[in-house]
């Protein structure tokens, strides 16, 4: 094994060269191009940032980094040199030999990527020991000296649990731990932290930000959220359909980003409505207490109030209770106490219980188009339903309005007879709101109807909502934990925690200080645009 | 905007049965189409034994044992009866009485299943337990154990095995539903106030059929093996009555002189075994979402 003497790792030195490489993918009988030749270079210590939407090509790209491609892709063109070897013609050998020991890769769901039937430092010392690179003992020590450079609680003894007894963001950071075991030169870091929650976010960036700095590692940040990246890369690329649009360092990209698609980008967290407050009010929940099996508490004494006609975003972190909340609204979880009034009539707690009028007037909107639609029934089907159900039309007159609905959500009619299948992700998202829209309600839920989209998709739906709400003064209650998603659309804010109600207010009043500790906290952890954001925010909480 | 009521069905055709079927087939490997002709051949052989047969199934036309001849393309038994006719008929009374008890089956398992999935709680705990019961008893032993006790009649041997292997499809068909049950377009159906049965045939149903009806495939195959194999052991389908399973039995001693009668309907088993399994490998691999991500 070569001897990885000080100065082959020199800052600053040419690590990857990626030259005209195009990556093709194998579906519908056909090979579809993903990568259309794209040119990269990293130097040892750079840590480069790959943005774009999904199906922008940059996993793929992060991958092609490492001479991997996933099953049922190809390099047709081009070729990667990392560290002067060339990877597009290594054999399957080589490659495994360098995996691991010279690159590594960190996936976002860390959960998924342990297994579960094994301890953590078993799993963290696999690599090292298996390349040779040093023994059990050595190995061990060194990954307890990473876990306290990660800053995991107790070091020392945090590698005999298990994946499932640590959290989400301990698990992210003993997965960068894993992939330092072998200090590679070659960190590939992918969305790492898309799954985790704000305030733990922080926590994980800063850790792999300071332990890619102390070894001088090399990186490519993979990821679609601005902010972190901002934080992360010294350079950033931003890809689209498999092209590069534009490369820059991170500072004077965020500053002047010269192409349109990169401006629409950064515009997407302009968008803001103006706050309104009302009196008259929709939902009253009062004094509700909810639990699972009647052990684990989730909702404790929770007391919200939403006016008609304006948005109300629920924020917190997962575990908040949020969620819950919008089940004891629709009647799903009924309360164990406290009662929710709507229209000023109290509503039956139990979803059984309640008529269909009830049921008409509150309709909700999921997270997940994918699995909210049913993919065996056509947009004409699921949009028709509740026009049908809640006896409204009939017949080809529901078809005229499914038409109506459909031009609504700014889709034409062409769509009417197509399968969830045939949809993009931002499509079924606006199918589901069709579906809700057709019930004619007053109160629509939304539990995180944006968090699974891209960013542009995102403010397109966003803008959707807002113009819908104008047109029938629908009221939305609006759960979700992107602070940048409540900043954009919402009158009132209500702030969850642990199943309590910090804070509710207009949103000036939630989002300026004075905050309650906990306000405070979450807001701070929010990623900002500013490439200082992180090491500033740092250095504050360490005073 | 003006769209006409009339125009909004017109945009866009719905694909027809027939096109969709059309699309398929055309992506059908080799061995699929093989399984399908042959299929198609014995379904055939099933429907028109009676006009196609040369001879009647019970009826003793000749010397015993006969060598295969003009007269007599496959020989004749051990009581001079065309073999050939007999395989005709045996696979329209093994063919049949196998795809009645799947269907059977296949309702009782498939209806409780489903409801058991819908419905939790103490119904599904029961039925579950229930079927956990029955299949730790090996399926032929049983069979034969209950095919003694309640008499050798048809309809005794349909019921039986009916109800042995619809253990097979409940289970299927309650982890199916239960996946879908738990997805959200089911809970929006829920709150909508939609009813039981909408949720059930509208929601749930069709999204679990495609391995249903793969599962259909295997288990044909399986009730019509063991129906076989209760004839060759004296218990399953009564002569007269030809059944393939029967006729190796009565021919089985003749394989020591290398002769070709009890070949004949063994070959047929093996054959439409062969031929369904290689249909259902296709739908599966269809339908099973083993697709290329895109």
């Amino acid at each position: 094994m070569k001897n990885k003497t000080s100065d082959a790792r020199v800052k600053g030195s040419q690590l990857i060269e990626i030259r005209g490489l195009k990556i093709e993918g194998y579906s519908d009988d056909r090979w579809h191009p993903i990568i259309k030749g794209i040119d990269l270079d990293l130097k040892r210590g750079e840590v480069l940032g790959l943005i774009g939407e999904s199906g922008a090509g940059k996993s793929t790209l992060g991958l092609a980094a490492m001479g991997y491609t996933k099953p049922g892709c190809r390099i047709s063109a081009g070729t990667i040199s990392f560290d002067g070897k060339d990877l597009v013609n290594a054999s399957s050998q080589e490659l495994r030999e360098m995996w691991g020991s010279k690159i590594s890769y960190v996936a976002q769901s860390a959960s998924a990527s342990f297994n579960p039937a094994h301890k953590l430092m078993d799993q963290v010392v696999e690599t090292a020991t298996n390349h040779g690179v040093m023994d059990r003992t050595k190995a061990e020590s060194d990954a307890v000296d990473l876990f306290g450079r990660l800053q995991l609680p107790n070091p020392e003894t945090i590698g005999g649990r298990y994946p499932h007894q640590v959290s989400g963001g301990q698990l992210q950071r003993a997965m960068t731990a894993m992939a330092m075991s072998c200090r590679p030169d070659l960190i590939v870091f992918d969305e790492p932290t898309t799954a985790l929650d704000v305030t733990t976010q922080v926590e994980v960036l800063a850790a792999m930000r300071r332990v890619v700095e102390e070894f001088n590692t090399a990186a490519i940040y993979i990821t679609h959220d601005l902010a972190v990246v901002a934080q992360m890369a010294h350079r950033i690329m931003v890809l689209r359909h498999g092209n590069l649009v534009e490369e820059a360092d991170t500072r004077s990209m965020l500053k002047a980003p010269t192409q349109d698609y990169t401006k629409s980008l950064w515009a997407v967290r302009a968008l803001q409505k103006p706050e309104r407050s009302n009196t008259d009010i929709i939902l009253d929940i009062n004094a509700v207490h909810a639990s699972y099996g009647n052990k684990i508490k989730v909702l404790d004494d929770v007391t919200v109030k939403v006016p008609r006609g304006s948005t109300v975003a629920v924020v917190g972190e997962s575990g908040s209770g949020k969620s819950t909340l919008a089940r004891a609204i629709t009647g799903l979880l009924p309360p164990s106490a406290g009662h929710i009034s709507f229209n000023g009539n109290q509503l039956p707690p139990r979803l059984q219980d309640r008529g269909h009028d009830q049921l008409r007037r509150i309709q909700m909107i999921y997270q997940s188009a994918d699995t909210a639609l049913n993919p065996r029934q056509t947009v004409r089907d699921i949009i028709g339903r509740p026009i049908e159900f809640y006896g409204m039309n009939k017949g080809r007159k529901t078809d005229n309005r499914v038409a109506e609905l459909l031009d609504a959500i700014e889709l034409d009619e062409s769509f009417i007879d197509r399968y969830p299948g045939e949809l993009s992700g931002g499509q079924k998202q606006r199918i589901s709101i069709a579906r809700a829209l057709a019930a004619e309600p007053d109160l629509i839920i939304c539990d995180e109807v944006t968090s699974a989209l891209d960013q542009i998709v995102q403010e397109e739906i966003l803008r959707l909502l807002m113009k819908l709400q104008k047109d029938t003064n629908v009221t939305y209650l609006f759960i979700t934990h992107d602070i940048a998603t409540v900043r954009a659309i919402s009158d009132e804010i209500v702030v969850m925690h642990k199943g309590k109600v910090v804070q509710q207010g207009l949103k000036s009043k939630v989002l300026n200080p004075p905050h309650p500790a906990y306000t405070e906290l979450l807001l701070s952890s929010v990623p900002q645009m500013d490439p200082d954001w992180l090491s500033n925010l740092l250095q504050s909480r360490a005073q | 905007m003006t769209t006409e009521p009339q125009d909004i069905r017109s945009i866009r055709t719905r694909r027809s049965f027939i096109d969709n079927a059309r699309r398929l087939l055309k992506t059908a490997p080799i061995s699929a189409w093989f399984g399908m002709v042959i299929i198609a051949f014995y379904l055939f052989i099933a429907v028109f034994a009676p006009l196609l047969a040369p001879y009647s199934e019970s009826a003793a036309i000749g010397k015993a044992y006969e060598q295969p001849s003009l007269a007599h393309w496959f020989g004749t038994d051990q009581i001079g009866r065309d073999v050939l006719s007999r395989v005709m008929y045996g696979a329209r009374n093994t063919i049949g009485i196998a795809l009645l008890t799947v269907m059977i089956s296949f309702t009782i398992g498939g209806v409780l299943g489903v409801y058991a999935a819908v419905t939790r709680g103490w119904l599904d705990q029961i039925l579950s337990r229930l079927v956990d019961i029955l299949m730790s008893i090996p399926v032929l032993i049983f069979s034969l154990m209950l095919l003694a006790m309640f008499g050798k009649e048809l309809y005794n041997l349909i019921l039986i095995l009916a109800v042995l292997d619809s253990t097979r499809v409940y289970r299927l068909a309650r982890n199916t539903a239960l996946s879908v049950a738990v997805q959200d377009f089911v809970e929006a159906a829920r709150l909508r106030g939609e009813k039981l049965p909408w949720i059930v045939l509208r929601e749930i149903v069709p999204n679990i059929l495609p391995p249903l009806i793969a599962e259909f495939g295997l288990r044909f195959c399986f009730v019509f093996l063991t129906i076989s194999a209760l004839s060759f052991l004296g218990v399953g389908i009564q002569p007269p009555t030809a059944d393939w399973g029967s006729m190796v039995a009565e021919s089985k001693t003749l394989i020591t002189y290398g002769r070709i009668q009890p070949l004949i309907p063994a070959a047929s088993i093996a054959l439409l075994t062969v031929a369904v399994n290689f249909v259902v490998d296709w739908f599966l691999q269809k339908t099973s979402g083993l697709r290329d991500e895109k």
